[in-house]
């Protein structure tokens, strides 16, 4: 893209130190730090976690990476991740949809608002809604006559990861839905298409690549969630305790065979959510190109 | 409105937007603004004094100026590094480029706690370089250096990510003009390049600070959690929470959400400035 932008601005003198120019002449001071910042920050690290968890050995990591404990978390983890990006993905769908069709008053506190999870420290975070959501709090008590505890529940975890997931769903379908031509619905209704046939044939296609973006990325960061998890779970494990706390208690214990192997498994799931998160992104890419 | 003549179209827009914009502003109270409230309540109803005392307290003050450091030490460094990065990745087509975008993303996708847990296995006392620092008298786990470095890494990608869109628009052109016309590398970043992406860089700056002061997950793992040493101001709150003292909890949670809310408040304001003038 960048090349079809300089070919006529550059004109005849650019051309001479663009191509010309070997490889090792590039390298100036931005490469240097950006190549080793990023291998002493993150590659130095990530490899120290492989080593050791190849030191475990296979027979021993499968054990400890398969064993109740652990499968237990990981299902609490995924499928609670999973639960929050799917609400999410409809009801961040709405709040998106009402943001940028709709003018009300506190329209822009709203708008502001959907950031706060990005802003707000996880802890505090945790901290307030293992208060709201409890027994007694401002919310918990609508649910307890019902004998719905929500705080120290999988219900409190699964409240948690909605909080911090939000703005990912709202945040990546704004920019579709504000480009999106009304003309478009309002040529289906004058053809005489119905509510019904004008949303599912007109608006929602190409709403689709974000919403599955959104639920990816929001679904990624709950996975990785320790902070607002740790205050509003009670982290026993087969109940509510998910990898992340885990990988945390095992470290408590000083038992790093134990952590590095859960760690590993977390971080080859990021890699995996990373590429597809990916082709997500590049897939709502060609969709509006076309 | 060529809708009016619409019949379906007259029904949805008197029933359906309220409805949504019910259904949403209720959504957003329950997960948003009754917990935003909650926040202050907690921490006032008992009158300013309790509050006060809370934040006085010597271990609360030690977890600030750590927080502060750590802040201060991440927040420049990953700005340098971050308009590296994004002079690199947005002024260059290579080979791994893509695949560098995807390392440098790498904090975001990776759990905090799984950044500790490397940081423990690289820096402990059995780590690769543990023994190495410790011989120069440097411990990084359970100790300042650690906490620093946990810091570091998860907030690494956020000015990259924000500056490297604001180059790309922006074009090599007028950097081209300027070394054509004679300019150094210095005077061509400091005259050109960082005057167009003022406000990209702002904004990174922005989100790193809000993320640096409020990490939790790779800190917790790497402080050790020693009262009055190695607390920051989130893990104040976690242990203060733990240990039933809930004015404290609460009076350290309002200071991080005042840090929120000034963020949001800023965030908006960059956000008008750079409408403003994307509009020209």
């Amino acid at each position: 893209m960048a090349s079809t932008l300089e070919v006529p601005i550059s004109g005849a003198q650019i051309p001479k130190f663009q191509k010309s120019v070997p490889f090792y002449k590039r390298v100036s001071i931005p490469w240097v730090v950006t190549i080793a910042y990023l291998v002493i920050m993150l590659l130095l690290p990530i490899s120290a976690l492989l080593t050791k968890s190849i030191s475990v050995g296979p027979a021993e990591f499968w054990r400890i990476a398969t064993s109740p404990v652990a499968l237990s978390a990981y299902d609490v983890t995924f499928v609670t991740s999973l639960a929050a990006g799917l609400i999410n993905g409809l009801m961040g769908t709405l709040v998106a949809w009402v943001l940028v069709r709709y003018e009300f008053p506190g329209r822009k506190l709203m708008d502001a608002a959907v950031d706060l999870p990005f802003a707000l420290p996880t802890a505090v975070a945790g901290l307030v809604l293992a208060t709201v959501y409890s027994d007694k709090g401002w919310i918990g008590q609508l649910f307890a006559p019902f004998g719905i505890k929500i705080a120290f529940t999988r219900l409190g975890v699964l409240v948690a990861m909605i909080f911090i997931s939000l703005p990912f769903i709202v945040r990546t379908l704004q920019p579709v839905l504000q480009e999106m031509e009304k003309e478009a619905e309002e040529a289906a209704w004058a053809l005489g298409a119905t509510d019904r046939q004008t949303f599912l044939k007109v608006i929602l296609p190409p709403l689709i690549p974000p919403i599955l973006t959104g639920v990816a990325l929001g679904f990624s960061r709950a996975v990785g969630e320790y902070g607002s998890v740790i205050l509003v779970s009670s982290a026993i494990p087969f109940k509510d305790l998910i990898a992340p706390v885990l990988i945390f208690q095992r470290l408590e214990a000083y038992d790093y065979a134990g952590a590095t192997v859960i760690g590993t498994v977390l971080l080859l799931i990021s890699l995996v959510m990373l590429f597809v998160i990916n082709a997500l992104q590049q897939w709502g890419r060609r969709y509006a190109a076309k | 409105m060529p809708q009016s003549n619409v019949s379906s179209g007259i029904r949805a827009d008197l029933i359906g937007p309220p409805l949504l914009i019910g259904v949403a502003v209720l959504y957003l109270a329950l997960l948003l603004f009754i917990p935003a409230v909650a926040v202050f309540y907690e921490a006032f109803h008992k009158g300013f004094g309790e509050f006060l005392k809370a934040i006085a307290s010597p271990d609360f003050l030690s977890a600030v100026r750590l927080t502060l450091i750590a802040t201060a030490i991440s927040v420049p460094l990953n700005t340098v590094f971050g308009l590296c990065a994004a002079w690199v990745l947005a002024r260059n087509q290579f080979w791994g480029r893509s695949l560098l975008i995807s390392i440098l993303d790498l904090p975001f996708a990776i759990s905090p706690v799984v950044v500790g847990l490397m940081l423990v296995l690289l820096y402990g006392t059995n780590g690769w370089l543990g023994p190495a620092f410790n011989t120069l008298g440097i411990k990084f786990i359970f100790n300042t250096p650690g906490i620093v470095l946990a810091t570091v890494v998860v907030t690494l990608p956020f000015v990259a990510r924000e500056v490297m869109p604001v180059l790309e628009e922006t074009g090599p052109a007028e950097e081209e003009a300027a070394r054509t016309l004679g300019a150094k590398d210095w005077q061509i970043f400091w005259r050109v390049t960082l005057p167009n992406i003022r406000w990209g860089l702002l904004y990174g700056v922005l989100l790193t600070n809000a993320r640096a002061m409020g990490e939790f997950g790779a800190v917790a793992v790497v402080s050790g959690n020693i009262a009055g040493k190695t607390q920051t101001m989130p893990i104040f709150v976690e242990e203060a929470y733990k240990n039933y003292q809930t004015e404290a909890a609460f009076g350290a949670a309002t200071i991080l959400a005042l840090l929120a809310v000034v963020t949001l408040v800023l965030k908006e304001i960059l956000e008008r400035r750079t409408q403003r003038k994307g509009g020209h």
